[in-house]
Protein backbone atom coordinates (compact mmCIF):
# COMPACT_ATOMS: atom_id res chain seq x y z
CA UNK A 1 0.00 0.00 0.00
CA UNK A 2 2.85 2.06 1.09
CA UNK A 3 4.58 1.47 -1.83
CA UNK A 4 1.76 2.28 -4.09
CA UNK A 5 0.76 5.70 -2.88
CA UNK A 6 4.53 6.66 -3.44
CA UNK A 7 4.59 5.78 -6.84
CA UNK A 8 1.10 7.10 -7.54
CA UNK A 9 2.36 10.59 -5.75
CA UNK A 10 5.94 10.05 -7.27
CA UNK A 11 4.27 9.79 -10.58
CA UNK A 12 2.03 12.74 -9.79
CA UNK A 13 4.97 15.14 -8.98
CA UNK A 14 7.42 14.31 -11.78
CA UNK A 15 4.65 14.13 -14.28
CA UNK A 16 3.76 17.91 -13.00
CA UNK A 17 7.02 19.18 -13.01
CA UNK A 18 7.68 18.35 -17.11
CA UNK A 19 4.18 20.03 -17.50
CA UNK A 20 5.02 23.43 -15.82
CA UNK A 21 8.16 23.21 -18.00
CA UNK A 22 6.42 22.12 -21.62
CA UNK A 23 3.10 24.64 -20.83
CA UNK A 24 2.67 27.75 -22.83
CA UNK A 25 0.65 29.66 -20.70
CA UNK A 26 2.02 30.82 -17.63
CA UNK A 27 -1.21 30.04 -15.20
CA UNK A 28 -1.18 26.52 -16.57
CA UNK A 29 2.99 26.51 -15.46
CA UNK A 30 1.61 27.93 -12.26
CA UNK A 31 -0.65 25.11 -11.39
CA UNK A 32 1.52 22.55 -12.45
CA UNK A 33 3.84 23.74 -10.16
CA UNK A 34 0.96 23.51 -7.43
CA UNK A 35 0.50 19.86 -8.20
CA UNK A 36 4.02 19.17 -7.47
CA UNK A 37 3.97 20.96 -4.19
CA UNK A 38 1.03 19.55 -3.30
CA UNK A 39 2.62 15.46 -4.40
CA UNK A 40 5.50 16.38 -2.54
CA UNK A 41 3.23 17.28 0.54
CA UNK A 42 1.55 13.96 0.38
CA UNK A 43 4.99 11.76 0.24
CA UNK A 44 5.97 14.09 3.61
CA UNK A 45 2.94 12.37 4.87
CA UNK A 46 3.19 9.09 4.00
CA UNK A 47 7.16 9.54 5.55
CA UNK A 48 5.60 10.18 8.42
CA UNK A 49 6.19 14.39 8.83
CA UNK A 50 2.21 15.01 9.07
CA UNK A 51 3.27 18.90 10.63
CA UNK A 52 6.03 19.06 7.77
CA UNK A 53 3.26 17.98 5.18
CA UNK A 54 0.61 20.33 6.38
CA UNK A 55 3.16 23.47 6.58
CA UNK A 56 4.12 22.22 3.41
CA UNK A 57 0.40 22.93 1.69
CA UNK A 58 -0.51 25.82 3.91
CA UNK A 59 3.15 27.67 2.66
CA UNK A 60 4.06 27.07 -0.81
CA UNK A 61 0.56 25.87 -1.99
CA UNK A 62 -2.00 27.92 -0.06
CA UNK A 63 0.80 31.05 0.35
CA UNK A 64 3.56 31.40 -2.02
CA UNK A 65 2.19 30.08 -5.35
CA UNK A 66 -1.28 32.14 -4.97
CA UNK A 67 1.12 35.38 -5.42
CA UNK A 68 2.23 33.90 -8.06
CA UNK A 69 -0.41 33.20 -9.51
CA UNK A 70 -2.24 36.59 -8.61
CA UNK A 71 0.60 38.26 -10.07
CA UNK A 72 0.68 36.49 -13.40
CA UNK A 73 -3.35 36.88 -13.28
CA UNK A 74 -2.85 40.80 -12.59
CA UNK A 75 -0.29 41.24 -15.36
CA UNK A 76 -3.00 39.33 -17.65
CA UNK A 77 -0.06 37.41 -19.11
CA UNK A 78 -0.68 35.54 -22.46
CA UNK A 79 0.51 32.69 -23.83
CA UNK A 80 4.51 32.49 -24.90
CA UNK A 81 5.25 31.46 -28.51
CA UNK A 82 8.11 29.52 -29.29
CA UNK A 83 11.09 31.29 -30.11
CA UNK A 84 13.24 30.98 -33.41
CA UNK A 85 15.94 28.82 -31.94
CA UNK A 86 18.65 27.25 -34.28
CA UNK A 87 18.07 23.68 -34.98
CA UNK A 88 21.35 22.38 -33.17
CA UNK A 89 20.04 23.85 -29.61
CA UNK A 90 17.62 21.00 -29.92
CA UNK A 91 20.26 18.39 -31.37
CA UNK A 92 22.84 19.08 -28.84
CA UNK A 93 20.08 20.07 -25.59
CA UNK A 94 18.74 16.61 -25.26
CA UNK A 95 21.94 14.59 -25.46
CA UNK A 96 23.66 17.05 -23.01
CA UNK A 97 21.04 16.90 -20.43
CA UNK A 98 21.03 13.05 -20.15
CA UNK A 99 24.81 13.64 -19.35
CA UNK A 100 24.40 16.28 -17.17
CA UNK A 101 21.56 13.96 -15.07
CA UNK A 102 24.00 10.73 -15.32
CA UNK A 103 27.07 12.74 -13.77
CA UNK A 104 24.46 14.22 -10.89
CA UNK A 105 23.09 10.83 -10.30
CA UNK A 106 26.63 9.46 -9.90
CA UNK A 107 28.08 12.06 -7.85
CA UNK A 108 24.97 11.61 -5.37
CA UNK A 109 25.64 8.33 -5.50
CA UNK A 110 29.34 8.68 -4.40
CA UNK A 111 28.94 11.31 -1.96
CA UNK A 112 25.94 10.60 -0.24
CA UNK A 113 26.75 9.06 2.57
CA UNK A 114 25.61 5.19 2.84
CA UNK A 115 23.08 4.70 5.31
CA UNK A 116 19.95 2.31 5.98
CA UNK A 117 17.23 2.71 3.00
CA UNK A 118 14.02 4.83 3.67
CA UNK A 119 11.79 2.53 5.55
CA UNK A 120 8.01 3.79 5.35
CA UNK A 121 6.29 4.53 8.94
CA UNK A 122 9.78 4.02 10.51
CA UNK A 123 10.02 8.54 11.71
CA UNK A 124 8.04 9.23 13.81
CA UNK A 125 9.87 12.77 14.82
CA UNK A 126 7.40 14.44 12.54
CA UNK A 127 5.00 15.61 14.71
CA UNK A 128 4.36 19.27 15.85
CA UNK A 129 5.83 19.19 19.22
CA UNK A 130 9.17 17.47 17.58
CA UNK A 131 9.40 19.97 15.26
CA UNK A 132 8.72 22.43 17.77
CA UNK A 133 11.12 21.36 19.91
CA UNK A 134 13.98 21.01 17.46
CA UNK A 135 13.19 24.25 15.84
CA UNK A 136 14.12 26.13 19.24
CA UNK A 137 16.53 24.08 20.41
CA UNK A 138 18.54 23.08 17.84
CA UNK A 139 18.31 25.12 15.34
CA UNK A 140 17.69 28.45 16.85
CA UNK A 141 20.32 30.38 15.43
CA UNK A 142 19.13 29.63 11.99
CA UNK A 143 15.29 30.00 12.56
CA UNK A 144 15.98 33.78 13.61
CA UNK A 145 18.49 34.63 10.89
CA UNK A 146 15.62 33.49 8.63
CA UNK A 147 13.25 35.89 10.57
CA UNK A 148 15.50 38.46 10.11
CA UNK A 149 16.06 38.16 6.47
CA UNK A 150 12.41 37.95 6.11
CA UNK A 151 12.38 41.63 7.81
CA UNK A 152 14.72 43.04 5.77
CA UNK A 153 12.65 41.55 2.75
CA UNK A 154 9.82 43.40 3.73
CA UNK A 155 11.54 46.65 4.61
CA UNK A 156 12.75 46.41 1.13
CA UNK A 157 9.18 45.78 -0.35
CA UNK A 158 7.89 49.16 1.67
CA UNK A 159 11.00 51.00 0.47
CA UNK A 160 10.65 49.75 -3.30
CA UNK A 161 6.58 50.68 -3.04
CA UNK A 162 7.62 54.08 -1.23
CA UNK A 163 9.48 55.11 -3.90
CA UNK A 164 7.01 54.25 -6.98
CA UNK A 165 4.27 56.16 -4.46
CA UNK A 166 6.42 59.71 -4.76
CA UNK B 1 -16.54 -3.87 13.55
CA UNK B 2 -14.46 -3.59 10.31
CA UNK B 3 -12.99 -0.66 10.14
CA UNK B 4 -13.57 0.26 6.53
CA UNK B 5 -17.44 -0.78 7.05
CA UNK B 6 -17.67 1.72 9.87
CA UNK B 7 -15.84 4.37 8.14
CA UNK B 8 -17.96 3.84 5.03
CA UNK B 9 -21.10 4.18 7.36
CA UNK B 10 -20.29 7.34 8.74
CA UNK B 11 -18.81 9.08 6.22
CA UNK B 12 -22.35 8.40 4.70
CA UNK B 13 -24.31 9.70 7.50
CA UNK B 14 -22.05 12.97 7.70
CA UNK B 15 -22.61 13.33 4.22
CA UNK B 16 -25.83 12.95 4.00
CA UNK B 17 -26.27 15.48 7.46
CA UNK B 18 -24.05 17.87 5.83
CA UNK B 19 -26.06 18.13 2.32
CA UNK B 20 -29.24 18.30 4.22
CA UNK B 21 -28.08 21.13 6.01
CA UNK B 22 -26.64 22.69 3.14
CA UNK B 23 -29.53 23.10 1.13
CA UNK B 24 -31.71 23.56 4.16
CA UNK B 25 -29.35 26.69 5.12
CA UNK B 26 -29.87 28.27 1.94
CA UNK B 27 -33.97 28.34 2.95
CA UNK B 28 -33.40 29.23 6.10
CA UNK B 29 -31.24 32.33 4.74
CA UNK B 30 -34.02 33.58 2.56
CA UNK B 31 -36.64 33.49 5.30
CA UNK B 32 -34.76 35.40 7.68
CA UNK B 33 -33.72 37.96 5.41
CA UNK B 34 -37.51 37.99 4.04
CA UNK B 35 -38.39 38.76 7.91
CA UNK B 36 -35.90 41.06 8.41
CA UNK B 37 -36.96 42.87 5.33
CA UNK B 38 -40.61 42.32 6.58
CA UNK B 39 -41.81 39.73 3.94
CA UNK B 40 -42.73 36.21 4.20
CA UNK B 41 -39.82 34.73 1.85
CA UNK B 42 -39.99 31.54 -0.12
CA UNK B 43 -43.83 30.53 0.63
CA UNK B 44 -44.69 28.93 -2.63
CA UNK B 45 -43.79 25.06 -2.42
CA UNK B 46 -44.98 22.70 0.04
CA UNK B 47 -45.91 24.36 3.46
CA UNK B 48 -43.77 27.81 3.92
CA UNK B 49 -42.03 27.23 1.44
CA UNK B 50 -40.25 24.54 3.08
CA UNK B 51 -39.59 22.08 -0.70
CA UNK B 52 -38.17 25.16 -1.93
CA UNK B 53 -34.64 23.84 -1.94
CA UNK B 54 -35.81 20.57 -4.00
CA UNK B 55 -37.10 23.27 -6.51
CA UNK B 56 -33.78 24.91 -6.89
CA UNK B 57 -32.08 21.93 -7.28
CA UNK B 58 -34.83 20.55 -10.42
CA UNK B 59 -34.40 24.03 -11.78
CA UNK B 60 -30.17 24.39 -11.66
CA UNK B 61 -30.28 20.84 -13.14
CA UNK B 62 -32.30 21.18 -15.98
CA UNK B 63 -31.10 24.69 -16.47
CA UNK B 64 -28.76 25.04 -19.97
CA UNK B 65 -24.87 25.07 -19.09
CA UNK B 66 -22.95 27.87 -21.12
CA UNK B 67 -19.68 27.41 -22.08
CA UNK B 68 -17.91 30.98 -22.88
CA UNK B 69 -16.06 30.08 -26.24
CA UNK B 70 -12.79 32.72 -25.64
CA UNK B 71 -12.94 30.49 -21.87
CA UNK B 72 -9.86 28.42 -20.83
CA UNK B 73 -12.09 24.90 -21.19
CA UNK B 74 -10.31 22.56 -18.30
CA UNK B 75 -9.70 25.56 -15.97
CA UNK B 76 -13.30 26.96 -16.22
CA UNK B 77 -15.07 23.30 -15.76
CA UNK B 78 -12.14 22.56 -12.93
CA UNK B 79 -12.61 25.69 -10.70
CA UNK B 80 -16.36 25.26 -9.62
CA UNK B 81 -15.32 21.10 -8.78
CA UNK B 82 -12.22 22.41 -7.26
CA UNK B 83 -14.29 24.90 -4.74
CA UNK B 84 -17.51 22.40 -3.64
CA UNK B 85 -14.64 19.64 -2.95
CA UNK B 86 -12.09 21.76 -0.90
CA UNK B 87 -15.37 23.23 0.89
CA UNK B 88 -16.86 19.57 1.39
CA UNK B 89 -13.38 18.12 3.16
CA UNK B 90 -12.72 20.02 6.32
CA UNK B 91 -15.85 17.84 7.64
CA UNK B 92 -13.50 14.73 8.10
CA UNK B 93 -11.43 15.85 10.91
CA UNK B 94 -14.48 17.81 12.87
CA UNK B 95 -15.83 16.17 16.02
CA UNK B 96 -19.56 16.56 16.44
CA UNK B 97 -19.91 15.11 20.07
CA UNK B 98 -18.01 12.89 21.96
CA UNK B 99 -17.91 9.21 22.27
CA UNK B 100 -20.71 6.95 20.97
CA UNK B 101 -21.89 3.51 21.66
CA UNK B 102 -24.36 2.20 19.48
CA UNK B 103 -25.28 -2.05 19.11
CA UNK B 104 -21.78 -2.40 21.05
CA UNK B 105 -19.78 -0.95 18.41
CA UNK B 106 -17.97 2.04 20.79
CA UNK B 107 -16.88 5.11 17.95
CA UNK B 108 -16.85 8.32 17.98
CA UNK B 109 -18.94 11.33 16.29
CA UNK B 110 -15.84 12.08 14.25
CA UNK B 111 -14.81 10.85 11.00
CA UNK B 112 -11.06 10.53 11.77
CA UNK B 113 -8.93 12.65 14.37
CA UNK B 114 -5.97 14.24 12.68
CA UNK B 115 -3.14 15.22 15.23
CA UNK B 116 -2.94 17.76 13.09
CA UNK B 117 -6.37 18.53 12.63
CA UNK B 118 -6.77 22.22 12.80
CA UNK B 119 -3.57 22.60 10.46
CA UNK B 120 -5.63 20.08 7.82
CA UNK B 121 -8.61 22.89 7.65
CA UNK B 122 -6.20 25.85 7.49
CA UNK B 123 -4.37 24.19 4.73
CA UNK B 124 -7.32 23.13 2.62
CA UNK B 125 -9.09 26.54 3.43
CA UNK B 126 -5.91 28.04 1.71
CA UNK B 127 -6.51 26.25 -1.20
CA UNK B 128 -9.88 27.09 -1.51
CA UNK B 129 -8.43 30.56 -2.83
CA UNK B 130 -7.29 28.66 -6.01
CA UNK B 131 -11.23 28.22 -7.10
CA UNK B 132 -12.40 31.25 -6.75
CA UNK B 133 -8.89 33.07 -8.79
CA UNK B 134 -9.27 30.49 -11.47
CA UNK B 135 -12.91 30.84 -12.04
CA UNK B 136 -12.56 34.52 -12.19
CA UNK B 137 -9.36 34.06 -14.94
CA UNK B 138 -10.99 31.11 -16.83
CA UNK B 139 -13.92 33.31 -17.87
CA UNK B 140 -12.22 35.84 -19.67
CA UNK B 141 -14.47 38.45 -18.64
CA UNK B 142 -13.37 41.48 -16.89
CA UNK B 143 -15.57 41.59 -14.52
CA UNK B 144 -14.75 37.78 -13.49
CA UNK B 145 -11.21 38.60 -13.56
CA UNK B 146 -11.96 41.37 -11.13
CA UNK B 147 -13.46 39.62 -8.68
CA UNK B 148 -11.26 36.64 -8.96
CA UNK B 149 -8.26 39.19 -8.20
CA UNK B 150 -10.19 40.74 -5.06
CA UNK B 151 -10.97 37.39 -3.96
CA UNK B 152 -7.65 36.58 -4.10
CA UNK B 153 -6.33 39.20 -2.47
CA UNK B 154 -9.02 39.61 0.57
CA UNK B 155 -8.73 35.61 1.50
CA UNK B 156 -4.79 35.75 1.57
CA UNK B 157 -4.88 39.13 3.71
CA UNK B 158 -7.51 37.69 6.15
CA UNK B 159 -5.86 34.34 6.48
CA UNK B 160 -3.51 35.75 8.57
CA UNK B 161 -5.29 37.44 11.20
CA UNK B 162 -7.58 33.95 11.59
CA UNK B 163 -4.47 32.32 11.71
CA UNK B 164 -2.94 34.48 14.69
CA UNK B 165 -6.57 33.52 16.64
CA UNK B 166 -6.27 29.85 15.87
CA UNK B 167 -2.94 29.73 17.34
CA UNK B 168 -3.60 31.65 20.43
CA UNK B 169 -5.97 28.68 21.11
CA UNK B 170 -3.42 26.35 20.39
CA UNK B 171 -1.30 28.27 22.97
CA UNK B 172 -3.50 27.37 25.75
CA UNK B 173 -4.21 24.23 24.76
CA UNK B 174 -0.84 22.58 23.50
CA UNK B 175 -2.50 20.63 21.03
CA UNK B 176 -4.11 20.43 17.60
CA UNK B 177 -6.26 17.69 17.65
CA UNK B 178 -9.99 19.03 17.49
CA UNK B 179 -10.95 16.33 19.60
CA UNK B 180 -8.25 17.17 22.38
CA UNK B 181 -8.85 20.69 21.83
CA UNK B 182 -12.54 20.03 22.79
CA UNK B 183 -12.20 17.55 25.75
CA UNK B 184 -10.02 21.12 26.83
CA UNK B 185 -12.89 22.68 27.29
CA UNK B 186 -14.69 20.26 28.86
CA UNK B 187 -15.05 21.01 33.29
CA UNK B 188 -16.53 24.17 34.80
CA UNK B 189 -15.49 27.08 36.75
CA UNK B 190 -16.86 27.52 40.54
CA UNK B 191 -19.09 24.83 39.45
CA UNK B 192 -21.57 26.75 36.87
CA UNK B 193 -19.16 28.90 34.79
CA UNK B 194 -18.24 26.63 31.48
CA UNK B 195 -14.43 25.98 30.74
CA UNK B 196 -14.88 27.19 27.46
CA UNK B 197 -11.77 29.24 25.40
CA UNK B 198 -13.64 32.44 25.32
CA UNK B 199 -14.05 32.19 29.70
CA UNK B 200 -10.47 30.40 29.82
CA UNK B 201 -8.77 31.22 32.57
CA UNK B 202 -5.43 32.50 32.89
CA UNK B 203 -5.73 33.87 29.16
CA UNK B 204 -9.83 34.17 27.96
CA UNK B 205 -9.72 34.21 23.90
CA UNK B 206 -13.28 36.42 23.74
CA UNK B 207 -10.90 39.18 21.73
CA UNK B 208 -9.52 36.16 19.68
CA UNK B 209 -13.07 35.17 18.95
CA UNK B 210 -14.45 37.87 17.92
CA UNK B 211 -11.16 38.40 15.83
CA UNK B 212 -12.11 35.05 14.33
CA UNK B 213 -15.60 35.47 13.49
CA UNK B 214 -14.67 39.19 11.46
CA UNK B 215 -12.07 37.22 9.53
CA UNK B 216 -14.40 34.74 8.89
CA UNK B 217 -16.75 36.39 7.39
CA UNK B 218 -14.09 37.99 4.73
CA UNK B 219 -12.77 34.44 4.05
CA UNK B 220 -16.05 33.09 2.60
CA UNK B 221 -16.94 36.43 0.96
CA UNK B 222 -20.16 37.32 2.92
CA UNK B 223 -21.23 40.57 3.27
CA UNK B 224 -19.93 42.76 5.01
CA UNK B 225 -16.51 41.85 3.13
CA UNK B 226 -18.38 40.48 -0.12
CA UNK B 227 -16.49 42.17 -2.61
CA UNK B 228 -15.43 39.68 -5.06
CA UNK B 229 -18.93 39.57 -6.00
CA UNK B 230 -20.27 43.19 -5.39
CA UNK B 231 -22.96 43.70 -8.01
CA UNK B 232 -23.51 46.66 -8.29
CA UNK B 233 -19.80 47.05 -9.60
CA UNK B 234 -18.80 43.38 -11.07
CA UNK B 235 -22.26 42.22 -12.46
CA UNK B 236 -21.68 38.91 -10.35
CA UNK B 237 -18.35 38.82 -10.03
CA UNK B 238 -16.26 35.56 -10.43
CA UNK B 239 -18.93 33.59 -11.24
CA UNK B 240 -20.62 35.79 -14.07
CA UNK B 241 -19.43 33.99 -16.76
CA UNK B 242 -21.12 30.57 -14.89
CA UNK B 243 -24.80 28.85 -14.96
CA UNK B 244 -26.65 25.82 -14.10
CA UNK B 245 -24.91 23.22 -11.75
CA UNK B 246 -21.76 24.60 -12.21
CA UNK B 247 -22.87 28.04 -10.37
CA UNK B 248 -24.95 26.05 -7.75
CA UNK B 249 -21.32 24.73 -7.30
CA UNK B 250 -20.18 27.93 -6.21
CA UNK B 251 -23.34 28.88 -4.35
CA UNK B 252 -22.72 25.39 -1.95
CA UNK B 253 -19.06 26.16 -1.82
CA UNK B 254 -20.08 29.42 0.25
CA UNK B 255 -22.66 27.88 2.47
CA UNK B 256 -20.22 24.75 3.47
CA UNK B 257 -17.47 27.18 4.08
CA UNK B 258 -20.04 28.67 6.39
CA UNK B 259 -20.58 25.44 8.21
CA UNK B 260 -17.14 25.11 8.31
CA UNK B 261 -15.87 27.82 10.27
CA UNK B 262 -18.41 28.41 12.32
CA UNK B 263 -18.30 24.60 13.13
CA UNK B 264 -14.47 25.68 13.75
CA UNK B 265 -15.54 28.50 16.63
CA UNK B 266 -17.81 26.22 17.94
CA UNK B 267 -15.03 23.49 18.51
CA UNK B 268 -12.02 26.33 19.20
CA UNK B 269 -14.06 28.84 21.40
CA UNK B 270 -17.18 27.69 22.24
CA UNK B 271 -16.48 24.62 23.80
CA UNK B 272 -17.53 22.28 20.99
CA UNK B 273 -20.62 19.55 22.82
CA UNK B 274 -19.94 20.87 26.42
CA UNK B 275 -23.10 22.75 27.35
CA UNK B 276 -23.11 26.16 28.91
CA UNK B 277 -23.87 24.56 32.28
CA UNK B 278 -23.42 21.41 33.99
CA UNK B 279 -25.62 18.42 33.30
CA UNK B 280 -26.36 18.17 37.81
CA UNK B 281 -28.42 21.16 36.91
CA UNK B 282 -30.42 20.10 34.30
CA UNK B 283 -28.48 21.09 31.29
CA UNK B 284 -29.63 17.21 29.50
CA UNK B 285 -33.11 18.06 29.77
CA UNK B 286 -33.26 21.01 27.32
CA UNK B 287 -34.12 19.62 24.49
CA UNK B 288 -36.55 17.60 25.83
CA UNK B 289 -38.00 20.75 27.48
CA UNK B 290 -37.59 22.78 23.87
CA UNK B 291 -39.92 19.85 22.27
CA UNK B 292 -42.63 19.60 24.88
CA UNK B 293 -42.82 23.47 24.66
CA UNK B 294 -43.02 23.77 20.79
CA UNK B 295 -45.89 20.48 20.94
CA UNK B 296 -47.40 22.86 23.93
CA UNK B 297 -47.59 26.14 21.50
CA UNK B 298 -48.58 23.70 18.21
CA UNK B 299 -51.74 22.06 20.30
CA UNK B 300 -53.05 25.20 21.53
CA UNK B 301 -53.04 26.62 17.92
CA UNK B 302 -54.34 23.18 17.00
CA UNK B 303 -57.28 23.90 19.72
CA UNK B 304 -57.80 27.35 18.94
CA UNK B 305 -56.90 27.25 15.04
CA UNK B 306 -56.77 29.83 12.82
CA UNK B 307 -57.67 28.23 9.33
CA UNK B 308 -59.74 25.42 9.25
CA UNK B 309 -57.46 22.91 8.21
CA UNK B 310 -55.44 23.49 11.48
CA UNK B 311 -57.90 22.15 13.71
CA UNK B 312 -56.31 18.60 12.28
CA UNK B 313 -53.25 19.32 10.95
CA UNK B 314 -51.54 20.70 14.24
CA UNK B 315 -52.54 18.68 16.69
CA UNK B 316 -50.54 15.79 14.67
CA UNK B 317 -47.51 17.66 14.88
CA UNK B 318 -48.28 18.45 18.99
CA UNK B 319 -48.26 14.68 19.06
CA UNK B 320 -45.04 14.47 16.95
CA UNK B 321 -42.97 17.03 19.14
CA UNK B 322 -44.19 14.88 22.45
CA UNK B 323 -43.26 11.88 21.39
CA UNK B 324 -39.64 13.55 20.39
CA UNK B 325 -39.50 14.99 24.05
CA UNK B 326 -40.37 11.65 25.60
CA UNK B 327 -37.68 9.98 23.09
CA UNK B 328 -34.97 12.05 24.63
CA UNK B 329 -35.77 11.74 27.95
CA UNK B 330 -34.16 8.22 27.89
CA UNK B 331 -31.06 7.81 29.52
CA UNK B 332 -29.22 6.17 26.52
CA UNK B 333 -30.79 8.16 23.54
CA UNK B 334 -29.77 11.22 26.13
CA UNK B 335 -26.39 10.44 26.20
CA UNK B 336 -25.90 10.10 22.62
CA UNK B 337 -27.81 13.20 21.56
CA UNK B 338 -27.85 16.08 23.96
CA UNK B 339 -23.85 16.70 23.02
CA UNK B 340 -24.63 16.68 19.46
CA UNK B 341 -27.83 19.18 20.29
CA UNK B 342 -25.37 21.47 22.18
CA UNK B 343 -22.84 21.43 18.85
CA UNK B 344 -25.64 22.18 16.61
CA UNK B 345 -27.15 24.94 18.72
CA UNK B 346 -24.11 26.90 19.03
CA UNK B 347 -23.17 26.56 15.54
CA UNK B 348 -26.68 27.30 14.23
CA UNK B 349 -26.49 30.76 16.52
CA UNK B 350 -23.12 31.62 14.22
CA UNK B 351 -25.24 30.94 11.37
CA UNK B 352 -27.85 32.82 12.35
CA UNK B 353 -25.59 35.83 12.90
CA UNK B 354 -24.21 35.50 9.71
CA UNK B 355 -27.25 35.78 7.87
CA UNK B 356 -28.35 38.83 10.43
CA UNK B 357 -25.23 41.02 9.31
CA UNK B 358 -25.79 40.00 5.79
CA UNK B 359 -29.48 41.38 6.40
CA UNK B 360 -28.28 44.63 8.06
CA UNK B 361 -25.08 45.99 7.21
CA UNK B 362 -23.75 47.34 3.85
CA UNK B 363 -20.92 46.53 2.11
CA UNK B 364 -17.33 47.41 2.86
CA UNK B 365 -14.94 50.01 0.03
CA UNK B 366 -12.67 48.12 -1.24
CA UNK B 367 -9.62 50.03 0.14
CA UNK B 368 -11.99 49.88 3.37
CA UNK B 369 -11.23 46.58 3.59
CA UNK B 370 -7.80 46.33 3.04
CA UNK B 371 -6.89 49.14 5.36
CA UNK B 372 -9.26 47.14 7.88
CA UNK B 373 -7.24 43.81 8.01
CA UNK B 374 -3.67 45.37 7.63
CA UNK B 375 -4.15 48.20 9.87
CA UNK B 376 -6.49 46.95 12.87
CA UNK B 377 -7.41 43.21 12.57
CA UNK B 378 -3.53 42.29 12.40
CA UNK B 379 -2.24 44.34 14.87
CA UNK B 380 -5.08 43.24 17.11
CA UNK B 381 -4.47 39.82 16.42
CA UNK B 382 -0.71 39.99 17.18
CA UNK B 383 -1.05 41.43 20.30
CA UNK B 384 -3.71 38.96 21.55
CA UNK B 385 -1.15 36.07 20.59
CA UNK B 386 1.55 38.00 22.21
CA UNK B 387 -0.72 38.40 25.31
CA UNK B 388 -2.16 34.98 25.33
CA UNK B 389 1.84 33.89 25.08
CA UNK B 390 3.02 35.85 28.17
CA UNK B 391 -0.14 34.83 30.59
CA UNK B 392 0.30 31.60 29.45
CA UNK B 393 4.36 31.55 30.20
CA UNK B 394 3.55 33.29 33.75
CA UNK B 395 0.37 31.20 34.75
CA UNK B 396 0.18 28.65 32.38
Amino acid sequence: MDVFLFLVFALTAVGCAISMVVQTHPIHGAISLIGVMGSLAMLYLILGGEFIAAAQVIVYAGAIMVLFVFVIMLLNAGREGASRQPRMVLWLGIPVFIGFLSVLSYLVQRVAPKSEPVRFGAFTGGNTHAVGMKLFTDYLLPFELTSALVLIAILGAIVLARKELD
Amino acid sequence: MNFLLLSTIKTAVFAVILLTTLAYLQLVERKVLGHIQRRPGPYRVGPHGLLQPLADVIKLLTKEDLLPSAADRPFFILAPFLAVTLALIPVVVMPFGPELRLFGVETRWQLTDLNVGVLFILAVSSLSVYSIALAGWSSNNKYALLGGLRAAAQMISYELPMGLTVAGVLLVTNTMSLHDIVMHQADYYFGFLPRWHIFQFPSPQAIGFILFMISSFAETNRIPFDLPEAENELVAGFHTEYSSMKFASFFMAEYANMITVTSMATLLFLGGWHPPFPASMGSSFVPALLFLAAGLVTLYHGLNPARPRDRYSLPVFAMAFFALAAVLLIPSVQAALVPIFWFSIKTALLLFTFIWVRGTSPRFRYDQLMSFTWKFLFPVAMLNLLATGLLVALYG
